[in-house]
Parts: structure tokens; sequence; C-alpha cells
């Protein structure tokens, strides 16, 4: 065996790779197909979906996962965006400064995140209110986590807080590979300042801006941390925070009165497993080769 | 122009307050008497309202020393295995031409885009039935599982930028591929590790959800868990809350600081590819 090596570099990564995820990952999608140890086909398919009670929730969870999701969308990326934007300004002083500071929520992790926001929501603290007291604004507060109809809101956009560094990074580096001939080129032609970065910069980053509304879809529908921490697993009020993380969570773990149930469980899994997967395979085959064509 | 860059700053500026903010204030806090948090978040402390008691609370009640090691223990170990694992099979795929090497790099590259937490069901009863629940090892095994495709796809990325004549010198010099690898490539490499290692790093010592359902145990919690149950426990001591918050922004902050630049590097290296 001359090239014996290669299995010996390959070896370690792809057993404990496999064993550990993708085995168990094929496992579970098999233990959705099971009940009390027999084998029932779809059956828990239809209980969750068929069973007025187990669909109910599946639907709030995955509506609540999808507002989750357009809140990033529409706050995080654009915020991203703009502060990248602004970043790569050529000449800028301090842009080292505003990064590092800007980045610094996403290194912590979703329990310190989550406390110290339901710490300055707190009416009890009254820093929010005190705050929108000095502008004048003291009327438009309410204890934001505590009502059904803002708390999910809320939590996104906690979310955003801790998460807004990642698009600005990944944007501001593809800023930073636009070619100088490219930008020296249109400031010839007159193109400069904002409609330089409309009709120039923005186009070219597309595929960026692509690869980051696929993390964050995965992410987001991935997401359990941050809920479990500020509402616990019951996701109140009134299940108003339930994304499909919790939900998962609940169903196999058990919580408080609920026995866990692995096979329910599994069933959810494999359900989210298929919602990710076709969505980065939209991403993969529809989005990224024809964003192609505008890469360098 | 010049109103432009003014405008720019503002706004920078302006996000900076944002992020930083709440940390701030939460730190400032810590160090300050029951009384003075709620009558003045906003000032610092002084020689009256100066005081300790929610670190000492946190010292004297939960077992963070504890929570600590064992976090340090997962994350050191977790990111020992997927970098040499990972740097390993990196360059495996990148310097060799064998049949399934493209399968294989596709095989592991998948990792990144499906989340490991969907195998979680069939991962517990597995390390049920092996009896590696409430082990640390089982917390490692998986990080290690979780971080390896992302480590393997950015390796093999900077080890096809590596010269081939210096590995062509060594081979004609009767090294062997192991030494190849190991005394040359891997010390060329080291800043895409650096980078590799702090990206996989954070979630490793942030993560939630394995350790809640593989090692819930008092031996075996990690800094967060124990950051969790006892905030949980202790949610109407302002004091204690606050100093738990602080102990738990601290280290990982500081660390920061140190390979902030080596961390912005990575991301913007990665992305001009």
């Amino acid at each position: 065996m001359k090239r014996a090596h290669i299995l010996v570099f390959l070896a370690p990564a792809v057993i404990v790779y496999t064993v550990i995820m993708v085995l168990p990952l094929f496992a579970t999608l098999q233990l959705s197909l099971f009940r009390d140890g027999g084998f029932v086909g779809l059956q828990n398919f239809r209980t969750l979906f068929g069973d007025t009670r187990w669909s109910a929730s599946f639907w709030n969870a995955l509506g609540n996962n999808l507002w989750f999701f357009i809140v990033h969308m529409l706050v995080q990326n654009p915020i991203g965006i703009l502060l990248a934007a602004l970043l790569s300004s050529p000449r800028l002083r301090g842009a080292a400064f505003y990064r590092t500071a800007i980045f610094v929520p996403t290194i912590l992790s979703f329990v310190v995140v989550g406390f110290i926001w339901k710490l300055i929501l707190s009416p009890i603290w009254g820093i929010a209110p005190g705050m929108l007291d000095a502008v004048g604004l003291k009327s438009l507060f309410s204890p934001w986590l505590g009502k059904e109809g803002s708390a999910l809101t809320t939590l996104a956009l906690i979310s955003v807080w801790q998460f807004v560094g990642i698009p600005m990074m990944l944007i501001y580096a593809a800023l930073l590979s636009i070619p100088d001939e490219v930008l020296e080129a249109a400031e010839m032609d007159g193109v400069t300042g904002w409609s330089q970065f409309w009709k120039i910069k923005l186009p070219l980053i597309l595929p960026s801006i692509g690869i980051i509304s696929i993390l964050t879809f995965v992410g987001n529908f991935n997401a359990f941390d941050l809920i479990y921490v500020a509402q616990g697993a019951l996701a109140g009020p009134n299940f108003s925070t339930d994304i499909l993380g919790t939900f998962f969570y609940r169903t196999f773990f058990g919580f408080q009165l609920q026995l866990g149930d692995p096979n329910m469980g599994a069933t959810i899994a494999t359900v989210m497993f298929g919602i990710i997967l076709a969505v980065v395979c939209v991403y993969l085959f529809a989005i990224q080769t024809r964003l192609r064509r505008y890469q360098f | 122009m010049r109103r432009n860059r003014i405008l720019a700053h503002a706004v920078l500026l302006t996000y900076t307050v944002i992020a930083l903010f709440p940390v701030f204030l939460v730190v400032l806090n810590s160090f300050k008497n029951r009384r003075a948090i709620f009558a003045d978040p906003l000032a610092f402390p002084d020689a009256k309202s100066f005081d300790l008691i929610g670190y000492q609370t946190v010292l004297k009640q939960g077992d963070f020393l504890l929570y600590f090691q064992n976090s340090m223990i997962v994350t050191v170990a977790s990111l020992t295995c997927v970098l040499l694992f990972g740097a390993m099979a990196a360059f495996a795929l990148s310097e060799y031409r064998f049949r399934g090497n493209m399968l294989t790099g596709l095989y592991l590259a998948l990792g990144i885009m499906i989340p490991i937490r969907l195998g979680t069901v069939a991962i517990l009863q597995g390390m049920v039935a092996a009896g590696l629940n409430n082990t640390l090892l089982a917390l490692v095994l998986v990080y290690t599982a979780q971080g390896l495709p992302l480590a393997v796809f950015i390796l093999s990325e900077f080890m096809r930028g590596v010269s081939d004549d210096l590995k062509s010198a060594g081979r004609i010099d009767g090294l062997s591929e192991y030494a190849i690898f190991f005394r040359l490539v891997l010390p060329l490499v080291r800043p895409a590790m650096a980078t590799v290692g702090v990206f996989t790093m954070i979630p490793i010592w942030n993560d939630l959800w394995f350790p809640l359902v593989l090692a819930s145990t008092e031996e075996v919690k990690t800094i967060t868990l124990g950051t969790q149950v006892f905030l949980g426990q202790f949610v109407t001591n302002w004091n204690a809350v606050l100093a738990a918050l602080s102990l738990a922004i601290l280290p990982v902050l500081v660390l920061y600081l140190i390979f902030s630049r080596q961390l912005i590097r990575g991301i913007t290296a990665g992305a001009v590819k």
C-alpha cells in the first residue's frame, strides 16, 4: 500500500463526522417512521399534520419561525449592508475600531444576550422606559417581552442586535474585493457616491447577499437558545414565541407535565430537515448559479 | 465629501453605542449595591454605591470555577480535534489525486449547511447506549463533528495555495508524506488555522443545546449552562444576576480583543477568493 497515507489523513475526520453527525441524522429520519419500537410508516407525520392539537402547534411554530426570519431579512441584513458600505468608504478613520466594537455582541452567548435584554426591557429596572422618557416617548413603552403581540418581534430584534456583525463583515469583505479599476472607470464616467453604490457595487456583492440570506435562513430555522433563555421551553406568553427549535425540544425532551417523545421529536426534526434541505437546494441550484456570472 | 464623512462617522458611532451600551450597562451595574442599581443605573459606582456583594454571592453559590474548567476542557479538546483532523483531511483532499476525492469533499461540505442539531434524538440515544451521556467526552465528540465541515472546507482552500516546489523539494530530500504535512505544510497554514480556530471556538463555548441535552448533571455543566441555571434560580437577586452575567462576558471579551484581528482578517481573506 503505497498510498495508505491518504487513508490515514482522511480517516479521523471522516469517521468522527460519519459516526457522530451523518449516521444519527439518518437514524433520526428513520426514527420518525417508528412508534414504541414498531414500524408505523407515515403514521407520525399523519399525527403531526392531522391531529388538530399537534398541527396547530406545528403551524404556529412554523409561522413564528417565518416571521422571525422575515424580521432578520428586513432589519439585520439592510443594516449590515449599510454599515459595511459606510465602513468601506475610502480613508475612513477608526474603521478597525467600529468593526471590532460592532462585532462584540456576536461573540456573546445567547444566555448572556437574552438576559441582558430581559433586564433592560424589564419594567422593574426601568432602563427602557427611562430612556424613552428622556426623549419624551415614555407613553410608547410597554413590557414588550410579556405581550403576545410583540414578544416574538422583540426577540427577533434582539437576535438582529446580536448578529448584525456577520452580514456587516461579509459584505465589507466583498466590497473590499471589488477591483479598483472598476471603481476608477465608474468615477471617470461620473458615477460616484450613492449612485456608484447602487449601480456598481450592489450588483457586484449580490452573491455575498445570497450567501448571507441562506446563512440567515439556516440559522433561524435551527434557532432555539435565545427563545429558551428569554421565555423558557414553553415559549411564552401563550406559545406566541414558539419556533421550530423550541417545539422540537419540548416534544422530544419533554417539559414539566409532558413526557418526552423521541419518535414525534424525530418526526419534527425530519420536517425541519426537509425544509432546510429544500431551501438550501433551491439556493444552490437556482440562485447561486445565476449569480455566478457577476463574479470576477 | 467632508459632510458625507461626518455623516458616516455619525451613523457608525450611533450603531457602536447601540452595540456596546447594553453590555456596558450590565458590567457597570454589577459593581454597585442594590439601591444604586435601581436609583441611578447610568451612574458610575462611587465610594458610596460600590459593592461586590453580587460577585460574592455568585462565587459562594454557584460552582463557577468547576463550570469554567469544564468549558475550558470541552472547548480546548474539541478545538484540537477539529484543527488536527480537519487539517489532515484538508491536506489529503488538496494534495492527492485519488478516486472519490471530489465526492469526499462534497460529503464533508454538506455538514456546513445541515445543522447537527437535527440529529439530536439519535445522538442522545447513541450516547446513552455507549454510556457516554453526562460526560464531557460526549460534548467533545459532538463539537468535533460539528466543527469539521467548515474547517476542512476553509483549510483545503488555503492548502491549495501552498507552493508545490517546497513539497517536491521535501520529497526529493526523502521526507515521508507525514513529515511533509507536519513539518512543511502545517507551519505555513498557521494563520488559516488560527482563523478556523476562532470560528470553531465561539459556537462551542456559547452552545446551550448540547449541554442541556447531553450533559446537564452538576459535575459536567459548562459555563453557559451553569450561568443559565444560576440566572434562572436567582432571577430576583439583581446583584447576583448582574455579576454572573459580567463573569460570563469578561473572559470571552478579553479573548475576542486578543484575536479580533485574526478573526476579521480571516473573514476578509475568505471572501476575497
